[in-house]
C-alpha cells in the first residue's frame, strides 16, 4: 500500500473548481417526458366525442379503425369496431364520433354506408372506389340524445334542413321512377323523388318528391306533373311524334312539371300538396277532361287504318278517342258494318259544353242530352272516318256538321248514344277521281295523235322545200343587190370620175352662162353689132387700169 | 477484495479525456490539469442520470407506439399506421421478413434496452457480483445496437422524401415518429451515461 502511495506522489495535482450544476437536474428530462405524455392523454381524452352504434345489413366496406364517418365530406368520426348482432341478422358498427360532432348523437340523425353506386341515374360515390367506403351522416333538428341507430341501406335523397318543399304525386303506377329520380322544370333538374309507397287500397302509388329551393316556388297550385321517362314515340293520325325529356330520363326515368299555358292560378303550392302524375306532357297539359261519355258509331265502309286510341275530333277539337272497333253483320243488307265505340270528354269542348249544358238544363233535357243531340243531328251532325295521315293511311273520327247529309233517324234513348255517320270525304274524293279518270279515258287520244302527226310531216315537207329551192335564189339576189350597191358606192365616191366630170361640166356651164351675159350686155349697148359685127375697142382714155386679178378677169372677161 | 489494486485503492484518478493519471484529491470538482475536463473516478451521478433518462425514454416510448408514425396516401386512400399496425400490415400483406426486421428494430430493441439498462442499473446498485462478465457484454451490446433502432425513423424520413406523387401516392410523417426518435436518442444517452465500471464495483462505490 505504501508503494501505491508513492506512485501517487509523483503525479500531477488536479485543479479544483467551483461546484458545477447539480446532477439531479437530469430528472427534468423524465418530468418533461411525463408532462408531454400527460398532455397527450388529456388532449385525447378531451377530444373524444360520444360513441354510437349503427346497425347495418352488411359490414361490406366497413373497416374497423379505418372507415370514417363523414358529413358534407368532413370526417366526424371513425368506426372502431364492427361486430355481428346477437341475432346474427345484421352488423353493429361502433362509431367514435369526434367531440365537435356531438350533435350527431341525436334522435333524427341518419347514417348510411356510401359505396360506389352505378345506376342509370348516374354514378355516385366514385371516390369510395379508391378510398374505400365511408359512412355518410345527416343530422336532424332534434336535441334528444340517442346512441343507437339503424343505418339506411341507401343514401337519403333529401338531407335534413335542405331548403325546398315536399309534394305528393298520385300515379297509376311507378313506371320507371325510383327514389332519387330527377324532377325537371323546363328540362333543368330541380328536385328528386324522395320516397314512394303503394296506396293502401292498392289502386295506385303515391310518390313523395322534393323540390329544391328556390325552384320550389315554380310549383303552383295549377302545376301539372307528368312522367318524363322513356321515349314517347307515337305514330298516330296526327303524324309521327317522338318526345323525350333528356337522355338520362330516357334511361332512368324522371318527372317533369310545368304550369299549363294560358291564364291559371299561379300562387305557389303549399308543402305536401298533392298532384296527379300524368303519363305524358300532352295529357298533363290538356284541359281537365271531366266525365267521360261513351258513344257508338256505325260505319258501313271499310275502316282500314282506324285503330283503337285513334282521336275523335269535334269540329277539329280533340274530343275523345276510339276504344273499340267491332264488325257487325246486317242481315237485311247482307253487309258488314263496323261498330266503333269511343270515349269522349265533352268537357274538352270548354265553353261550348258549358253553354250546351246550361241550355239543356233550361229545357229540362235528360242526362244524355238526347234532345239536344237530336237537334244537332238534324242540323247535320255526322261522324266521319277521315284520313289523318295520307302517308300511313291512319284514320280518325271527325264529327262535323254536314248540312247536305241525308236525314237519318236519331234514337236519343239508345244507350250508349249512337251518332249517325256519313261516308268519309276520302271515299267521295275517290269516287270523283274515278269519274274524272273514266272521262279522260273517253278522249280519242289515238286519232288526235295521228292527225297531229300528219300535220307535222306536211310542215316538215314545206320547210324542206323552202330550204332547198327558195333559199339559194334569195342568196343570189342578195349578192346582185350587194354588187349594185358597191357600184353605186364607187360612183358616188368623192374621187370618182363621174364626180369629176360632173364638176367640170358644171364649171363649163357656168362659163357659158357668163359669156352669154357678156354677149347680151354688149348687144344691149351695141345692138348694131348684130349687123356690123363688133367694132374695134375704143382707145383707153387714161392709163390702162392696173391689171386685174389673174384668174377671175381672164375667166370673166374673155368670151 | 482482489489481488490487484484498483486505481481508487492507490488514490489515483484517470482523466476520461486525455487519459492523464492524477492524484485523487477526494474532491468533487477536480479538473484535469492537462486538458481541463472534469475528473471523476466513475461517471458522475451515473445511476441518477441513467435512471432519469431511462424513465424519460420509457415515457416517450408510450406515445411513440400509440400515436401513428406515418400516413400513406395512395389513390385517395388515407392510411395512418402506428409502429405495431405497420408491422402487422407488412406481415399480412406478405412481407414477413420486413415485418420481422421492423419488429426487431422498433419494438424488440428499445424494449431490450429498457430491460437491459434497468437490469444493469439495479444489479450494479445492489453491488451484485452475479454474472458480471455477461453483464458487461450486455452493456456493450446495448451500446452497439443503440444506433440501429433508428431504423423506423429512417424509413419514415426516406419514404416521406421519396414518395411524393400527389394524389397517387404520398407519405407524410406523423407525431409518433418524433416520440420514437426521442425514445431512441434518450436511451442512447442513457446507455452512454451508464458507467460500465460500476458493474465491477460491487459495494465499494455507491455513487
Amino acid at each position: 500500500m505504501t508503494d501505491d502511495k508513492n506512485i501517487a506522489e509523483g503525479l500531477p495535482e488536479p485543479v479544483v473548481q467551483r461546484p458545477r450544476i447539480n446532477a439531479s437536474l437530469v430528472w427534468l428530462v423524465p418530468i418533461i417526458a411525463a408532462l408531454v405524455g400527460l398532455s397527450l392523454v388529456i388532449h385525447a381524452w378531451s377530444d373524444a366525442g360520444p360513441t354510437i352504434s349503427v346497425s347495418f345489413q352488411s359490414a361490406e366496406g366497413l373497416d374497423p379503425g379505418k372507415t370514417p364517418v363523414k358529413y358534407k365530406s368532413v370526417v366526424i368520426g371513425k368506426v372502431t369496431t364492427v361486430r355481428l348482432s346477437e341475432d346474427r341478422t345484421h352488423v353493429v358498427a361502433k362509431v367514435a364520433l369526434e367531440k365537435s360532432a356531438k350533435s350527431f348523437a341525436t334522435a333524427d340523425s341518419r347514417f348510411w354506408v356510401v359505396r360506389p353506386r352505378i345506376g342509370l341515374g348516374g354514378v355516385s360515390g366514385i371516390d369510395t372506389l379508391l378510398s374505400g367506403a365511408f359512412i355518410g351522416a345527416d343530422v336532424g333538428q332534434s336535441q334528444e340524445p340517442k346512441d343507437d341507430f339503424v343505418g339506411l341501406e341507401s343514401p337519403p335523397p333529401v338531407t335534413h334542413g335542405a331548403p325546398g318543399k315536399t309534394f305528393d304525386l298520385h300515379a297509376d303506377d311507378l313506371g320507371s321512377l325510383d327514389i332519387g329520380s330527377p324532377i325537371y322544370f323546363r328540362r333543368i333538374q330541380v328536385g328528386r323523388v324522395s320516397s314512394y309507397h303503394l296506396n293502401k287500397d292498392g289502386k295506385g302509388v303515391t310518390l313523395q318528391i322534393f323540390i329544391d329551393a328556390p325552384s320550389d316556388q315554380f310549383v303552383t297550385t295549377s302545376s301539372r306533373f307528368w312522367n318524363a321517362s322513356g321515349v314517347d314515340v307515337s305514330l298516330g293520325a296526327d303524324g309521327l311524334k317522338v318526345n323525350t325529356q333528356s337522355l338520362a330520363t330516357v334511361l332512368a326515368g324522371g318527372v317533369a312539371f310545368q304550369d299549363p299555358p294560358g291564364p291559371h292560378d299561379a300562387s305557389p303550392a303549399q308543402e305536401n300538396d298533392a298532384f296527379t302524375l300524368f303519363n305524358n306532357m300532352a295529357t298533363a297539359m290538356a284541359p281537365p277532361d271531366g266525365e267521360p261519355r261513351y258513344i257508338r258509331m256505325r260505319f258501313s265502309q271499310s275502316l282500314r287504318g282506324l285503330t283503337v286510341d285513334a282521336p275523335v275530333e269535334f269540329l277539329g277539337v280533340p274530343f275523345g278517342r276510339v276504344v273499340s272497333i267491332n264488325l257487325d253483320f246486317d242481315e237485311k243488307t247482307q253487309t258488314f258494318p263496323t261498330i266503333v265505340g269511343a270515349v269522349v270528354y265533352p268537357a274538352r269542348l270548354g265553353k261550348a259544353h258549358d253553354k250546351l249544358m246550361a241550355l239543356a238544363k233550361a229545357q229540362g233535357d235528360d242526362e244524355q242530352m238526347s234532345q239536344m243531340m237530336g237537334r244537332l243531328v238534324d242540323h247535320g251532325l255526322r261522324a266521319q272516318a277521315r284520313t289523318g295521315n295520307l302517308l300511313t293511311g291512319q284514320l280518325y273520327i271527325a264529327m262535323d256538321f254536314l248540312p247536305k247529309a241525308p236525314k237519318v233517324e236519331f234514337d236519343g234513348r239508345a244507350k250508349p248514344l249512337e251518332i249517325p255517320t256519313a261516308p268519309g270525304d276520302f271515299d267521295k274524293i275517290q269516287q270523283q277521281i274515278a269519274d274524272i279518270v273514266s272521262k279522260i279515258q273517253k278522249v280519242p287520244f289515238d286519232s288526235i295523235g295521228n292527225n297531229l302527226n300528219d300535220t307535222l310531216s306536211e310542215l316538215h315537207k314545206t320547210l324542206q322545200q323552202v330550204n332547198g329551192s327558195v333559199l339559194p335564189e334569195v342568196k343570189t339576189t342578195l349578192q346582185g343587190a350587194q354588187k349594185t350597191l358597191g357600184n353605186a358606192n364607187n360612183a358616188f365616191a368623192p374621187d370618182s370620175q363621174l364626180q369629176q366630170n360632173l364638176g367640170g361640166s358644171l364649171q363649163e356651164l357656168q362659163r357659158a352662162a357668163r359669156s352669154l351675159r357678156v354677149l347680151t350686155d354688149y348687144l344691149g349697148d351695141h345692138p348694131d353689132a348684130l349687123l356690123r359685127g363688133r367694132r374695134a375697142d375704143d382707145k383707153p382714155l387714161q392709163a390702162p387700169l392696173p391689171p386685174p386679178p389673174q384668174d377671175a378677169p381672164t375667166q370673166g372677161s374673155k368670151p | 477484495m482482489t489481488d490487484l489494486p484498483r486505481a481508487s485503492d492507490l488514490g489515483l484518478i484517470g482523466c476520461h479525456v486525455c487519459r492523464l493519471v492524477c492524484r485523487d484529491v477526494k474532491g468533487d470538482n477536480a479538473v484535469c490539469p492537462r486538458c481541463g475536463s472534469v475528473l471523476h473516478k466513475r461517471k458522475s451521478s451515473s445511476y441518477t442520470r441513467t435512471w432519469a433518462l431511462l424513465i424519460a425514454a420509457f415515457m416517450f416510448y408510450v406515445p411513440a407506439n400509440v400515436l401513428p408514425i406515418m400516413r400513406t396516401v395512395s389513390l385517395g386512400d388515407v392510411d395512418d399506421n402506428t409502429i405495431l399496425s405497420g408491422i402487422i400490415e407488412l406481415w399480412v400483406k406478405g412481407s414477413p421478413d420486413l415485418a420481422i426486421i421492423v419488429f426487431t428494430a422498433s419494438i424488440m430493441v428499445p424494449v431490450l434496452k429498457f430491460f437491459a439498462l434497468s437490469l444493469l442499473l439495479i444489479s450494479s446498485q445492489r453491488g451484485s457480483k452475479w454474472a458480471q462478465r455477461q453483464r458487461s457484454k450486455l452493456y456493450r451490446l446495448v451500446e452497439f445496437i443503440g444506433y440501429w433502432s433508428m431504423l423506423d425513423v429512417f424509413v419514415v424520413a426516406l419514404l416521406t422524401a421519396l414518395v411524393q406523387f400527389g394524389f397517387f401516392s404520398q407519405v407524410e410523417p406523423l407525431p409518433g415518429v418524433v416520440f420514437f426518435g426521442l425514445t431512441v436518442v434518450i436511451t442512447m444517452i442513457a446507455s452512454m451515461t451508464f458507467d460500465p465500471r460500476l458493474i465491477w464495483d460491487g459495494r465499494d462505490f455507491d455513487d
